[in-house]
């Protein structure tokens, strides 16, 4: 259950922005999440109902996680494969020199913020 | 309404700490494992053998989390060895700031090798980059031959993989050779070491690799 801490880095590192754009509130929270992370999404989503809970400036804001599939390359043949959790190894050559090029990802995408209209 | 792209990372905070803690590490020539299991696997046996087999070599010191106590840093002391025990306080996994401060306690420019402890956990510290130059994971064999299809990530995450208390194997229903496929599948380089710690058994292999990773990372900053 580390998305509590996960979320408060979240938290942390959109509040200066949405403030530095001048404003009131974080409509909706973008998150990239590789499917070879720790992240769970239901857990990710209350950590976001826990933190966010009678804070105004999220008040009625949505989480969105785009979770990305793990995709590999291989070192010795040059393949480039899809795969699930459990299967590393190069499919067309066997072989172990492989590397993960997608799926570890976790990243802020994006924030939709209200601004209030400049006079 | 705004649309702002941030493509931040979300653990931003945690590695800008450890971010600091590789050019603090680099600065001495210190090697740093993160050595990750679940409670009881063996984290403190198996350290306490790895010192046993390099004291002579390397100056070793030691950073113990957990949750509560300091136990674990005690048993090191007691070997002559400094330790410094984090306690997280409840939280599941240790974090770059944490680890920030105990490199701060411990005297880099007569040490070589630095073990972290981390908490007893098969999921969250994975996710974590504390600054070190590998992790490494503990699986014993009382906890199954299935555990790396319950907890893949953890056995990905690993540079190389220890199976400890294998002295048990007679007693327990463990299946090696679909351990050792699901390794392969899983972390097709990582090295997979069988020891069993409180014995000293099968530690040399492991001690060499270890011994051969601080060479490299000592040759290539020289």
């Amino acid at each position: 259950m580390h998305e509590l801490s996960l979320m408060q880095g979240i938290l942390d590192s959109i509040a200066p922005v949405a403030r530095d754009a001048g404003a009131t509130r974080v409509t909706q929270v973008r998150l990239t999440v590789g499917e070879m992370t720790q992240v769970v999404d239901e857990a990710m989503r209350f950590a976001w109902e826990a933190l966010t809970t009678g804070e105004p400036l999220y008040e009625g804001g949505e989480l969105v996680l785009d979770f990305v599939k793990p995709k590999s390359r291989c070192l010795d043949c040059g393949a480039e494969f899809e795969h699930d959790r459990f299967h590393l190894l190069c499919p067309e050559c066997g072989s172990r020199l492989t590397m993960v090029t997608e799926g570890k990802e976790l990243h802020i995408a994006s924030i939709e913020v209200d601004v209030p209209d400049e006079e | 309404m705004a649309h702002i792209d941030l493509d931040k990372k979300i653990l931003d905070k945690s590695e800008r700490f450890a971010q600091e803690n590789r050019e603090l590490l680099d600065a001495h020539g210190v090697f740093m494992i993160d050595l990750l299991a679940s409670p009881g696997a063996g984290k403190t046996s198996t350290i306490k053998a790895t010192i046993n087999a390099l004291r002579e070599s390397f100056n070793i010191a030691i950073i113990e989390g957990d949750i509560a106590s300091n136990v674990d840093a005690v048993r090191i002391k007691e070997m002559g060895i400094p330790a410094v025990q984090i306690n997280t306080g409840g939280s599941c996994h240790l974090e770059g700031d944490m680890i920030n401060k105990a490199l701060k306690v411990l005297d880099l420019e007569n040490t070589d090798l630095i073990i972290i402890e981390n908490v007893g956990n098969l999921v969250c510290p994975t996710d974590f980059y504390l600054g070190e130059d590998v992790k490494v994971m503990i699986l014993s064999v009382p906890e199954g031959d299935d555990k790396p299809l319950k907890y893949p990530g953890i056995f990905q995450a690993a540079k190389a993989i220890i199976l400890n208390k294998v002295d048990t194997l007679p007693v327990f229903d463990f299946d090696m050779p679909a351990f050792e496929e699901r390794i392969l599948n899983l972390n097709p380089q990582a090295p997979l070491f069988k020891i069993a710690a409180t014995k000293e058994n099968g530690v040399d292999s492991w001690s060499a690799w270890l011994t051969e990773q601080i060479e490299a990372a000592k040759a290539k900053q020289a």
